[in-house]
């Protein structure tokens, strides 16, 4: 044993402690029944049609969110690369200055933004304008996931678009291309690792996420997030818990994959 | 003869934050021409050629193709297609994609298009490589597939940025041979970008030598080499001594006080000039048989002949011999009246100041 893989020893031991170990507990709890005997039941429970429409209204909140994002970032990241920023850090510390507030503070602050004598309808009544309802709804909880999501799109499509030579762009209208195709055929193709690391930095949270619901959906809407975690802070009950959580997992290995598979550079990982 | 100028460039001026990168460039390019433009890293060279090719709008002036004024057109409207400096490959398409692209973009047919793939491969000597990726080629080879990438266009003028600047000495001779065989297959015009003289020597037809925004000379590489209009271009192309001098009458010089007959007329009496001599047109013989005496101050070996400095009437002389002389010995220096090249003292500010900076 070397000097170096010596000096990883207290971190490898942190990770078999808080991420293997865990990891384990969580597969045995999966697969136990309360009385300790092996069962697939808590598993079997994501078939519940609660759970389920949970699942999927976790899976359809995430893929809008997603694309949201996806449709917000994409442009800001090519005017991004067209400001042509000599100081790259500059723009990234734009984007992470936001992250350096507390995640629940930025939540809660939608949720006095939203709430029915909120700061907006507030405004709104002020200006003689229809008010709007929107905290307890989906749509609150999609406008959380974009605006705590929205830097981990913009920043993995932004670092593959800088690295796009100008002469790549420029070879491509020289052959012919216009604006349009030169952006179908070659712009967005060599950005396409960054989008996937995008969508992917963007969809597992999105997906597991129980606090956005729970701050702006109040207690009526219950994401897949909610309902694992009422499992186990509610009804006390870690087997089940520990089910829901591993058919979640298989999700968010599903995205894995694709990232391993697009974004060799690993694009957006400087953020985690 | 108008009809026989295929692209006319008219005062074309060019400033980037009031850094005047050109300044009232006027220049002509005729069909079938391999024309070099040849210059120092900022002479303004890549800028005129990414004027052509429609990359960069001048600020003034205009560029004139085939007696239309393209000056506004973008540049996939030009009938033109550019070699850049490092490629600029499709690193997400196949070789055969990267070749295709500007055929499918005019929506040529399938049979035509794998027609052009296997004659443009063939004509860079890269047979069978249709379905490689660009990442497994080398540098070379990449430099190629770029240049097959735009002639499969069949462009009127083909547009080359610095392409060998990346590749290896003997890499970079071979492809001077392909690029001149290509030129004479394809028979179409040539604007090529080059910092290395020895390359534009090498391949062009007319030599454009330029520095700072400013066209110094138009020539052919004979004339450019031989008759150097001024010493910004005699130093820049090749070896040469260049030296102060003062032109008594028609042909007689006076070099460092003493008089060397020479071939040029013209000049006045007693005009300042500037005076050109190759270093392989010295020739060393012994002192009394020399117009001026000198001592050999040092030696080096270069292969093909030895360079020498030689010490004589207070200047040091650079000289290129196959006869070897040791350091020390006293000899004479003799050069050919035709040998000589008198150029004025630069007039303008801009030549002055291409010498202050050497």
């Amino acid at each position: 044993m070397n000097k170096k893989t010596f000096l990883s020893f207290p971190y490898l031991l942190w990770m078999v402690a808080f991420i293997v170990i865990p990891l384990f507990v969580i597969v045995y709890y999966g697969f136990t029944a309360m009385d300790g005997n092996f069962t697939i039941d808590n598993v079997k429970s994501i078939l519940d049609p609660i759970n389920l429409k949970s699942l999927w209204l976790s899976l359809e909140l995430a893929f809008i969110s997603t694309l949201i994002c996806l449709i917000l970032a994409y442009p800001l990241a090519m005017i991004l690369k067209g400001m042509n920023m000599n100081n790259n850090s500059f723009i990234v510390l734009i984007f992470i200055l936001p992250m350096w507030m507390n995640f629940l503070l930025r939540t809660l602050a939608w949720q006095t933004l939203l709430d029915r004598s909120g700061i907006i309808n507030t405004a709104l009544t002020a200006l003689h304008l229809p008010t709007i309802d929107v905290i307890n709804t989906p749509a609150a909880i999609v406008i959380g996931m974009v605006y705590n999501f929205l830097p981990f799109m913009v920043l993995p499509i932004y670092n593959v678009l800088i690295k796009i030579d100008n002469n790549t762009i420029n070879a491509a209208r020289d052959l012919g291309a216009n604006n349009i195709q030169t952006f179908i055929k070659i712009i967005f193709p060599l950005s396409f690792p960054g989008v996937v690391s995008g969508i992917t930095m963007v969809f597992v949270p999105a997906m597991t996420t129980f606090v956005i619901s729970d701050l702006l959906g109040g207690s009526k809407i219950l994401l897949i997030g909610n309902v694992i975690e009422q499992e186990f802070t509610v009804s006390n009950n870690w087997n089940v818990g520990s089910g829901l959580s591993l058919v979640l997992m298989i999700f968010i290995l599903f995205s894995m994959a694709l990232i391993a598979k697009y974004d060799k550079a690993s694009e957006g990982t400087n953020l985690w | 003869m108008a009809n026989d100028k295929l692209i006319d460039l008219v005062n074309i001026r060019k400033a980037y934050n009031n850094n005047v990168v050109l300044d009232d460039l006027n220049l002509y390019i005729k069909r079938n021409e391999f024309l070099t433009l040849l210059g120092p890293s900022g002479c303004g060279k890549t800028t005129t050629l990414r004027i052509i090719g429609g990359f960069e709008n001048p600020d003034s002036g205009s560029v004139i193709f085939e007696g239309n004024n393209i000056t506004k057109l973008p540049p996939n409207e030009r009938q033109l297609n550019t070699v850049f400096q490092k490629y600029a490959l499709f690193t997400h398409m196949t070789i055969a994609e990267n070749i295709a692209f500007g055929l499918k973009i005019k929506k040529k047919s399938k049979s035509y298009i794998q027609d052009k793939i296997k004659y443009a491969l063939k004509l860079v000597n890269l047979d069978c490589y249709e379905n490689r990726t660009v990442d497994s080629l080398s540098g070379g080879q990449q430099q190629r597939i770029a240049i097959a990438r735009a002639i499969v266009n069949e462009p009127k003028v083909l547009l080359l940025d610095e392409p060998l600047g990346a590749l290896d000495l003997k890499l970079r001779q071979d492809m001077q041979y392909e690029l001149i065989r290509l030129k004479n297959e394809l028979g179409i015009t040539f604007i090529y970008v080059t910092h290395d003289q020895e390359e534009a020597l090498t391949m062009s037809d007319t030599i454009v030598v330029m520095n700072q925004g400013y066209i110094q000379q138009i020539g052919t590489p004979e004339d450019i080499y031989n008759e150097p209009k001024n010493a910004f271009v005699a130093d820049f192309i090749g070896e040469s001594n260049i030296i102060p001098s003062t032109m008594v009458e028609d042909k007689v010089v006076n070099i460092l006080g003493t008089k060397f007959p020479c071939v040029d007329t013209g000049f006045g009496k007693n005009q300042p000039v500037d005076v050109v001599i190759r270093p392989e047109d010295i020739e060393l013989v012994r002192p009394e048989d020399g117009i001026i005496k000198g001592q050999v101050t040092s030696l080096i070996f270069k292969g093909v002949h030895y360079e020498m400095g030689v010490m004589a009437n207070g200047h040091e002389w650079l000289v290129h011999s196959t006869t070897l002389s040791p350091v020390g010995n006293e000899v004479g220096l003799k050069v050919d009246p035709y040998n000589i090249q008198i150029m004025n003292k630069p007039a303008s500010e801009d030549e002055e100041a291409v010498i202050v900076n050497e």
